[in-house]
């Protein structure tokens, strides 16, 4: 299945800002970050539509993932 | 021995006073509320005679403990009517601290016109002509301060919209590189300058060391608190490298971005304006850099020097509130243009949050393009910096704009601008602006680190479910940490890692040689906060204050169509402690 990743501060670093991969069915969050050489510690926020969701989160076909690492400020 | 200035502008005289024994441990947000609810009348004109300016370090400043050089300014807000405590890095924290003064207490008001600048030392302070200073903004009275005397010399200072008594002034303090940090909300400024007060200088000649008691404790928690910092993912690693504009894109993600003047919860051109591209765009221009302290002794170095494609300084202390509100909510989609603002906002001396959440709204009203750069940056410059009538207008703050043009989509609370989340989409944060004493401000319970970004554990932004806690313990916590003289950001370390608060803790008892728990000192952050809460009372304010504006009621915001939905006596449930 088609999904959307998008990747945000130190996440972009060698990696990509944006790109549309492909994934077999029922793929979790966690086994995104493992296709990208993330560690689990270093997830900050994982956000579907808008939501927060967790590393055992299935995917369904088409959707956006955006992945933070740990960011603050304010 | 630690002191006590008290500046008495109406016979022009400062007695040294001794600290008294209940002040003792005090410092920052505790020390200058509680001389303020002790010696204001809550109900009187903020600009008048019986309101007081005063400024105090925090308890650890000029100590060596990291972060900890922020300076608190307190008095009645003329913007808000409430109590007001505003903090800020620069110099003279550390030098008031190494000189022995636990606060300047500024009271009174000159009999004549004549314009002042008070000049600080070791044996008091003393009131010199600023008639030469008068109409300059702010960092002209810089250099002519650098140059009168040296580039040590601490200065605070207002600009003409603080002359002139607008109440988005702020009072600019120098930092170590001779630019800009601000007690920015609330319009001290205008305090400042009811009080014929131009610019205050601090001559540290003399200073020695803070005094600690018990040196080894100290050194020791001091090594833990600063591990925590240095080990933390927030203030280790992603504060210095993309400062606080980091939150561009996750409230962006997360649909929590008040855009349009909070019409929308997500912005087109988001990226343009976001963290990432900040560094990248300061990274690759000569002379750029993008770490930056605000005070001598922080470790996390979330500021930046901000410079043109030439290598020019355009502005430093480049804010996520600020970036947010110039180029989210007014639609400003060229960063530079943003950096220009923020640099006259400082120049001129008013809030940078205040300052853009009110051009939004002006923007609304059609006084200026939506997304045109160019004029707002005349509009500060021209209008609000030299105090037009239409500077007016705007310059007394985002609701006056709002009341001037007859509009309802005015966001503030308790008269002064809410910052960068929406409180539809993020409603712990609509809790604190609700009930904040100190009008809307997302700093006192900055419920985003838990609804957003999953420190100190999570509470889902969209769901009323736990934000009355979440709210109430942030705001109890921030006033215990706004005393300490430390950077808020410090909270981030604290709320993960269990040994960071207890050190902190331990630096505060070693420095005064008292016993300390962590439960003594977040009993003190509540006593402070609901000695705050006393004088609003006092001063007219009731739990029908405590509300956010109609239009988050009356208006879904997209994506999540979220409305605020919380019944007054879900909100006032904040107070139950």
């Amino acid at each position: 299945m088609k999904i959307t990743v998008k990747l945000f501060a130190g996440f972009r670093d060698n990696r990509f800002k944006m790109a549309e991969q492909d994934y077999p069915e029922a793929t979790t969050v966690g086994d995104i970050l493992s296709s990208l050489n993330i560690e689990r510690p270093e997830l900050g926020v994982a956000l579907i539509n808008g939501r927060h969701v967790l590393p055992e989160h299935v995917m369904v076909d088409g959707q956006t993932l955006s992945l933070f690492p740990k960011v603050g400020g304010g | 021995m630690d002191k006590i200035f008290r500046v008495n502008l109406s016979d022009l005289t400062c007695k040294v006073e001794e600290v008294p024994a209940e002040y003792a441990t005090l410092g920052g947000r505790a020390l200058t509320s509680t001389i303020v609810a002790a010696e204001v009348p809550p109900t009187c004109h903020p600009l008048g005679p019986n309101n007081k300016l005063v400024f105090a370090p925090g308890m650890l400043s000029g100590t060596a403990a990291a972060n900890s050089g922020r300076m608190s300014a307190g008095a009645k807000s003329p913007l808000t009517g409430t109590i007001k405590e505003s903090n800020a890095g620069g110099t003279t924290a550390q030098q008031f601290a190494k000189m022995g003064i636990k606060a300047m207490i500024i009271e009174g008001m000159p009999k004549d016109d004549k314009w002042l600048r008070l000049h600080v030392t070791m044996d008091g302070v003393t009131f010199e002509d600023a008639s030469d200073l008068v109409g300059k903004q702010n960092f002209d009275v810089i250099d002519a301060m650098n140059e009168k005397f040296d580039k040590k010399i601490g200065v605070m200072t207002i600009g003409r919209p603080g002359e002139e008594r607008l109440l988005s002034a702020n009072i600019s303090v120098k930092d170590p590189d001779q630019k800009i940090r601000s007690h920015g909300r609330g319009g001290l400024g205008a305090v400042m300058g009811s009080k014929k007060i131009k610019c205050i200088t601090v001559d540290a000649t003399g200073a020695g060391k803070v005094e600690i008691k018990d040196t080894e404790k100290f050194r020791a928690a001091a090594k833990v608190f600063a591990k925590g910092m240095l080990d933390h993912p927030v203030t280790g690693e992603g504060l210095p490298t993309y400062g606080t504009n980091v939150l561009i894109n996750i409230l962006n993600e997360a649909g929590g971005l008040p855009t349009k003047n909070f019409k929308y919860g997500q912005c087109e051109h988001h990226d343009k304006v976001s963290g990432e591209t900040m560094h990248d765009t300061i990274a690759g221009r000569p002379n750029g850099h993008t770490k930056h302290g605000c005070h001598a002794g922080c470790i996390i170095q979330c500021s930046q020097v901000y410079v043109d494609d030439k290598g020019e300084y355009i502005t430093s202390g480049f804010e996520y509130e600020t970036v947010w509100g110039l180029g989210i909510n007014c639609l400003i989609e060229d960063l530079d243009d943003c950096a220009r603002i923020d640099n006259a906002m400082d120049n001129i001396g008013i809030d940078s949050i205040e300052g853009a959440v009110l051009i939004a709204v002006a923007m609304e009203a059609g006084v200026i393009p939506w997304g045109d750069g160019k004029e707002t940056l005349r509009v500060m410059n021209e209008e609000i910096g030299k105090c037009t009538p239409l500077g007016r207008i705007l310059g007394n703050g985002t609701g006056s704009v709002g009341a001037a043009y007859g509009l309802t989509r005015v966001p503030v609370v308790k008269n002064q601008g809410i910052p960068a989340y929406d409180p539809r989409s993020v409603k712990g944060i609509g809790i604190t602006y609700a009930t904040t004493t100190m009008g809307a401000d997302h700093t006192a319970g900055y419920t985003i680190a838990t609804n957003i970004l999953k420190v100190g554990g999570f509470v889902d932004p969209l769901t009323k479910e736990g934000q009355v806690e979440l709210s109430r313990n942030l705001q109890i916590a921030t006033t215990a940490v706004d005393s300490t003289g430390m950077c808020i950001f410090v909270a981030f370390p604290a709320l993960d890692i269990p040994e960071v608060l207890p050190a902190l803790v331990d630096m505060i008892a070693a420095r005064f040689g008292v016993e300390m728990s962590v439960d003594d000192f977040v009993g003190m952050g509540a006593k402070i906060l609901k000695m705050e809460k006393a004088f609003n009372t006092a001063a007219g304010f009731t739990a029908e204050d405590d509300r956010l504006p109609e239009f988050f009621e009356l208006e879904p915001i997209p994506p999540h169509n979220a409305v605020w939905d919380f019944s007054p006596a879900e909100i006032d449930e904040v107070w139950n402690f």
